[in-house]
């Protein structure tokens, strides 16, 4: 459990340090938000229509863009083959990668949806549930990115191939995700799109850092 | 019964790329003997270390930890060994005082901020341990990547290459604490293009085409 905070604290030590990087996920998000009202027009139903979708769409594309990083760093440096010297469980070592993932690039995308839900008139009702497919939503996707991160690990053109494998895996949480608010605003409610999103949920959980650690015992041989 | 450490590289035979690098490799290491890997660029002396260390495959042949072949029980074969490679494995961001805290806790040593200043100061970095990495020039940064040998607790020690950008003095104090560990019944591989004077049973070990 220490060898397990200590690289939580590490990642986000050295993340604080690396801010540009950090925010470029963030402000990708900020500017596909900002950008399709401009594009569309000020008609007001039009944007609350579209708003889950678009920002799902925008937290979907921020999160591929920071993946790459997961475990490149730890690559160059030569960390991540200490990590699988080291006598602990990988998996786990992995885990707390995973978690400083999201922490960094997951869940500001969840602090910052209720600003952009007012941007695009959402009620406060449907920007909660929002929040709460995103709070979600986004672990998912850093769990099964965190997979495609490494397989691609010390591929040339890794980033692409990155996308090619991720976006698959991402469309059911973008779906569920963005069909959550969309079924509220029909009056169904979203109770089941939550039960869905918590149901992918546990199993990325529990096999992708398994699924990470074996990916990268096979990228040192 | 536990047996008693003993490295043991056996029929070992080695290619990468589709070529050959070592073919039918067997040597043994016992409690406070040095290996000393020497060869040209390119004939497999980091990829052996990666074997040893486990991190790479090998085509034939095995290594052996204690009698026992080290995938058999890989975890326990970990906390035996300490490997130190090209890649110093430090976060430029983080000072010299964090990188080898975080080193501890992973390499599972109890270690107090006593032990990790004196293990920066034994290095020579009395003064500079909480300066970020990124600011220091590269023969400190291979003093901070050292300064974990001797926080390290494991019997076998595999080293890739540790002389690089180290001054004369620095080197002095890198072979006194190696002396130190083969004193205490450790073990040391190590690969280097220069010369290294080691007290206790040692061999150096020629690898040729």
């Amino acid at each position: 459990m220490k060898a397990f905070t200590a690289i939580l604290k590490r990642d986000l030590r050295v993340a604080m340090h690396r801010k540009v990087e950090v925010l470029s996920g963030l402000f990708f998000y900020l500017v596909v938000a900002t950008l399709f009202p401009l594009a569309i027009g000020s008609d007001l139903d039009i944007l609350r229509r579209i708003a889950p979708g678009i920002l799902w769409v925008g937290a979907l594309l921020s999160s591929m863009l920071t993946l790459g990083r997961l475990f490149e760093a730890d690559w160059q440096d030569g960390s991540l083959e200490q990590l699988v010297l080291t006598p602990h469980n990988l998996s786990l070592l992995v885990f707390a990668k995973i978690i400083s993932h999201w922490t960094l690039c997951g869940l500001p995308l969840v602090i910052l949806a209720p600003v952009l839900g007012l941007m695009f008139d959402l009620p406060i009702e449907f920007v909660l549930v929002l929040m709460g497919t995103l709070l979600i939503g986004t672990p998912i996707l850093s769990c099964l990115g965190a997979i495609a991160s490494a397989l691609t690990l010390g591929l040339r053109g890794g980033g692409v191939l990155i996308s090619l494998l991720v976006l698959p895996l991402f469309v059911p949480v973008l779906v569920f995700g963005s069909g959550a608010v969309e079924s509220l605003a029909a009056g169904l409610g979203s109770q089941a799109y939550f039960s869905i999103l918590m149901a992918m949920l546990m199993p990325a959980v529990f096999f992708s850092p398994w699924a990470c650690a074996t990916a990268l015992r096979v990228a040192f041989e | 019964m536990t047996l008693p450490n003993r490295l043991e590289i056996k029929n070992l035979s080695l290619s990468r790329g589709g070529r050959q690098l070592l073919r039918d490799l067997s040597f043994s290491l016992n409690p406070g003997e040095w290996l000393h890997l020497q060869g040209d660029n390119g004939i497999g002396k980091t990829s052996l270390l990666r074997v040893i260390c486990s991190l790479a495959p090998l085509d034939e042949g095995e290594v052996l930890w204690r009698g026992q072949n080290i995938h058999e029980d890989l975890p326990l074969y970990l906390k035996d060994i300490f490997f130190v490679g090209h890649k110093l494995a430090l976060k430029e961001e983080l000072t010299a005082f964090e990188n080898l805290a975080i080193e501890c806790a992973l390499m599972g040593v109890p270690a107090k901020d006593l032990d990790l200043k004196q293990a920066l100061d034994h290095f020579g970095l009395k003064g500079r341990e909480h300066v970020p990495l990124g600011i220091l020039s590269q023969g400190q940064k291979r003093r901070v990547a050292l300064a974990k040998l001797k926080l390290a607790r494991a019997p076998l020690w595999v080293l890739d290459e540790p002389l690089v950008a180290l001054d004369s003095h620095t080197v002095e104090l890198f072979t006194q604490l190696l002396g130190q560990h083969l004193t205490s019944a450790g073990m040391v591989i190590l690969t280097s293009h220069q010369p290294i004077q080691l007290s206790g049973l040692g061999r150096v070990l020629m690898l040729s085409r």
